[in-house]
């Protein structure tokens, strides 16, 4: 195979105007790395003043006012501009045309334009930091962001908004792009895990998406016409705007988390040189929480003043979700057994991803329970609950498929010995950050707020050093992966000695992926029992 | 690098594989729009089920007979939309022609007649806001009533005027002599687009006009 | 190729359906049905629209993916219906009316 074909999709054309209006599926892909580092960085940032206010009891670094921005800046920069979109727009983008054997994605054009509606909807959002901030949180509940907040609602919904459009476009893109162009003999059972990961994250961006959008535009009709669609006082119900928000954020939290599953399933066998046990109950997993998550929405409300019937239903719904996801990590778990396992970088992540996402749906499952939650809510065990499943899991799995896939996008090595120190840094630094919210959690601390009683100081000493450990962690990457751009090890064809179409081309790939479409006849993760692996 | 209309793009292998792709994408946008929509209905029908009376009398004041006569202008304009997509497949120029500049036709009398019953909701003081000048029992609530009927069939008007522009681009390429046998696929999602709009009116029209009349 | 050409007396026939149907569903607005009058409108209106996404639409002659699809959009719709209802319409049953 050959290992550096001269035109491959990075110097096939230059200069910046092509790469602005390229088509090509993978140039979009890294247009979508390079903005939505950026935003990490940026909610990265407003993540660490919180941390910092909150190492001491009193409001020492910033006003009460000033946090409320920072943890809403925080949450709307990290949801809406960085973990919706990350592995989906980024390694969906590159990697399904390739996985499946086609030359593109269905619709290039929409593609584009998906990224142009984020770059819209992100930098209006953006823009709000430094035009009086936003203080609703990232969930824009009313009736205090249509009528009472004083800060900029309107430019942070109108991106959320926008945004929402870029995230429909990609998943109807690769919802036509599965179904309708797939290589011969590549059957749905064949499909790599990831393929089925991103079909179920697609139904749910196609399904659930516009519901936000209308409720966001309702939002802003109220507030930008004073009239009161929410406003009890006007004769609205405020709760009503929880239903349709949550309807869709309930079911975003899996759009954040089923790529990272796709991903992990992908290393797993990559690294286990194994089949994943159980193929076919992974892959209706997906389609399951994918199902299951539009069924639960309410358990977001249980102390809202929703009926406590539906209280209960959602309740029961809740914890049907953790069928299938503990489906997924039996599964993962079954193919490791006597697998032949290499502890590299993107393996390191797969199996932090599971251990720590196992921790988040766990207390996931505290949550789901009435009792508990009248208890929990609206505490730090929340907020830890929540970042073990989007940090543990989403975030793991972007890391970890990011330095599997970067021989693929870029074709050069990066320092292992450095990746993998990265990535214990990364586990260490998460768990001291956000363990102790459980403890504060459970003891009553309540989130969004930037002063607490002393008794709670200890624990949230650990947490900002573990918060600043997270943050060397997250630089690592940062330098080494640039570095590896100029001066990385130039990478062949398959690194990782790795099954799956996306190595069968040069790296980085040739333009068109593939100068003839290949034929498909084996199942995905076909490794010889004997096979060790590369590297 | 333009290419000709209709032509096989680059990923794919075949026209079959490229038409059945841009059908298939555009009722997965379609159940975006019913996703959309579903959210404005689904908020008139928890305030219908909480403010009964007032939905009622809401109901009373829009003018069935404009709204009637609406619905029969759109479903006139389905109707030579479908015609339009058969005289495309039939490489019927100007059948084709003649149907789509119908359809254009009955969607500008529809956005006529509608703005005929804004301009009377405005003088009768009843569009939300501060224009809100209406005197009578649980203002409130009316006020609600009327928001939502301006929301929704504001965004089905914005629907509309979006179908119209895209009408108006498929007149001028059928002019250039495309669009037709094989290359009527644009027409085909433009109806699909259109009767869809259609449908959202069929379901707007009994919700707000109707729901009022009896007793 | 699912190139299905619909004949133009189909066509005027579910027109003529469709004008026919509006002209029920306002006659019937005007008598007192009590709770079925929305019920009867709906209906009405959810056949008129069934015969515009099968015929109009030429669902009736598309793959089954059309229909798989198709019926998700509805289907979709109604699970947020239904859910939401399920919280407005058991609120009366509590015991407790405020908290």
């Amino acid at each position: 195979m050959s290992t550096h074909s001269a035109a491959s999709y990075l110097n096939a054309s230059h200069g910046i105007a092509s790469w602005l209006f390229t088509r090509d599926h993978k140039r979009i892909a890294l247009l979508y790395l390079i903005s939505l580092s950026l935003f990490f960085a940026l909610g990265g940032m407003f993540a660490g003043a919180i941390r910092l206010e909150l190492l001491t009891p009193k409001g020492n670094l910033m006003s009460d006012a000033t946090y409320n921005k920072m943890f809403t800046l925080h949450g709307v920069v990290m949801i809406f501009f960085f973990l919706i979109p990350s592995v989906p727009a980024v390694l969906g983008n590159f990697l399904v045309p390739l996985m499946i054997g086609a030359r593109d994605l269905a619709f290039p054009k929409l593609n584009l334009l998906s990224w142009y509606l984020y770059m819209a909807g992100a930098l209006l959002a953006v823009t709000v930091a430094v035009t009086g901030g936003v203080d609703t949180g990232w969930t824009f509940y009313t009736p205090y962001s249509s009528t009472y907040s004083n800060t900029n609602v309107m430019a942070t919904a109108a991106g959320a908004f926008i945004a929402g459009f870029s995230s429909i476009l990609t998943g109807l893109n690769f919802i036509v792009t599965i179904h309708k162009m797939r290589a011969p003999g590549l059957t749905w059972f064949r499909l790599p895990l990831f393929i089925w990961a991103h079909y179920a994250t697609a139904l749910i961006q196609v399904l659930a998406t516009p519901v936000v959008a209308i409720a966001l535009l309702l939002v802003m009709l109220e507030r930008g016409f004073g009239v009161g669609i929410f406003d009890p006082k006007l004769g609205g119900d405020p709760l009503l705007f929880q239903h349709l928000f949550w309807f869709y954020s309930h079911p975003a939290v899996y759009i954040m988390i089923l790529p990272s599953m796709g991903v992990v399933s992908e290393i797993i066998a990559a690294f286990s040189r194994k089949r994943i046990f159980g193929y076919d109950f992974v892959a209706f997993s997906s389609l399951a929480i994918a199902l299951l998550g539009f069924l639960v929405w309410g358990h977001h409300m249980f102390v809202s003043g929703q009926s406590m019937y539906a209280g209960l239903v959602f309740s029961v719904l809740s914890f049907l979700v953790a069928v299938p996801s503990a489906v997924k990590v039996f599964n993962w778990t079954a193919t490791l057994y006597r697998g032949s396992i290499s502890f590299d970088a993107p393996m390191l992540y797969a199996l932090g991803f599971i251990g720590l996402f196992t921790i988040g749906g766990l207390t996931g499952l505290f949550l789901a329970t009435l009792g508990v939650d009248v208890h929990v809510h609206d505490t730090y065990f929340v907020v830890a609950h929540f970042h073990y499943i989007m940090v543990g899991g989403a975030l793991f799995g972007y890391l970890g498929g990011l330095h599997y896939w970067w021989p693929k996008l870029t074709g050069r090595l990066y320092p292992h010995t450095w990746a993998r120190l990265a990535a214990a840094i990364i586990f260490l630094g998460f768990n001291l950050t956000f363990f102790p919210q459980f403890l504060l959690g459970y003891l009553g601390m309540p989130r969004r707020y930037h002063v607490y009683p002393e008794e709670f100081q200890v624990l949230n000493v650990f947490s900002t050093a573990g918060a600043s450990v997270l943050g060397i962690g997250y630089l690592m990457p940062l330098i080494y992966l640039l570095w590896s751009l100029r001066s990385g090890a130039k990478a062949d064809s398959n690194p990782w000695n790795a099954k799956g179409l996306e190595w069968q081309v040069s790296s980085p790939p040739p333009v068109h992926n593939f100068d003839q479409v290949p034929t498909v006849t084996e199942e995905a993760y076909a490794y010889a029992p004997a096979d060790k692996g590369g590297s | 690098m333009p290419e000709p209309h209709g032509a096989l793009a680059q990923q794919f292998e075949d026209l079959e594989q490229q038409h059945e792709s841009a059908t298939l994408g555009m009722w997965l946008f379609l159940i975006t729009e019913i996703m959309f929509f579903g959210g404005l209905f689904a908020a008139y029908a928890v305030y219908r089920s909480t403010h009964p009376e007032a939905w009622h009398n809401g109901s009373r004041h829009l003018d069935v007979v404009m709204g009637g006569i609406n619905t029969a202008v759109l479903i006139s304009s389905s109707l030579t939309m479908a015609l339009a997509v058969r005289a495309a497949q039939l490489s019927k120029k100007t059948a084709l022609l003649a149907n789509l500049a119908l359809t254009i036709a009955f969607g500008a009398v529809f956005l006529g007649i509608k703005a005929i019953e804004y301009h009377h909701k405005l003088e009768a003081g009843l569009v939300p806001g501060r224009f809100f000048t209406y005197v009578g029992p649980d203002l409130d609530h009316l006020q609600l009533f009327f928001l939502f009927y301006f929301i929704m069939t504001g965004m089905h008007a914005f629907h509309m005027v979006v179908g119209l522009v895209v009408l108006a681009v498929l007149v001028v390429m059928t002019l250039k002599g495309r669009l037709l046998g094989d290359f009527y696929k644009p027409v085909e999602l433009t109806g699909l687009y259109w009767h869809f709009v259609d449908v959202v009116w069929i379901f707007l029209f009994p919700l707000l006009y109707l729901i009022g009349r009896h007793g | 190729m699912s190139t299905h050409v619909a004949s133009v007396r189909l066509l005027l026939t579910i027109f003529v359906m469709l004008l026919a149907l509006t002209a029920t569903t306002v006659a019937v607005a005007y008598f007192d049905f009590g709770r079925v009058n929305i019920v009867v409108a709906l209906s009405i209106a959810a056949f008129k629209s069934a015969l515009v996404v099968l015929y109009f639409m030429h669902v009736r002659y598309g793959s089954r993916l059309t229909w798989v699809f198709a019926g998700a959009g509805f289907l979709w719709l109604v699970l947020l219906l239904v859910f939401t209802f399920g919280d407005y319409l058991s609120r009366p049953w509590e015991s407790v009316t405020a908290w």
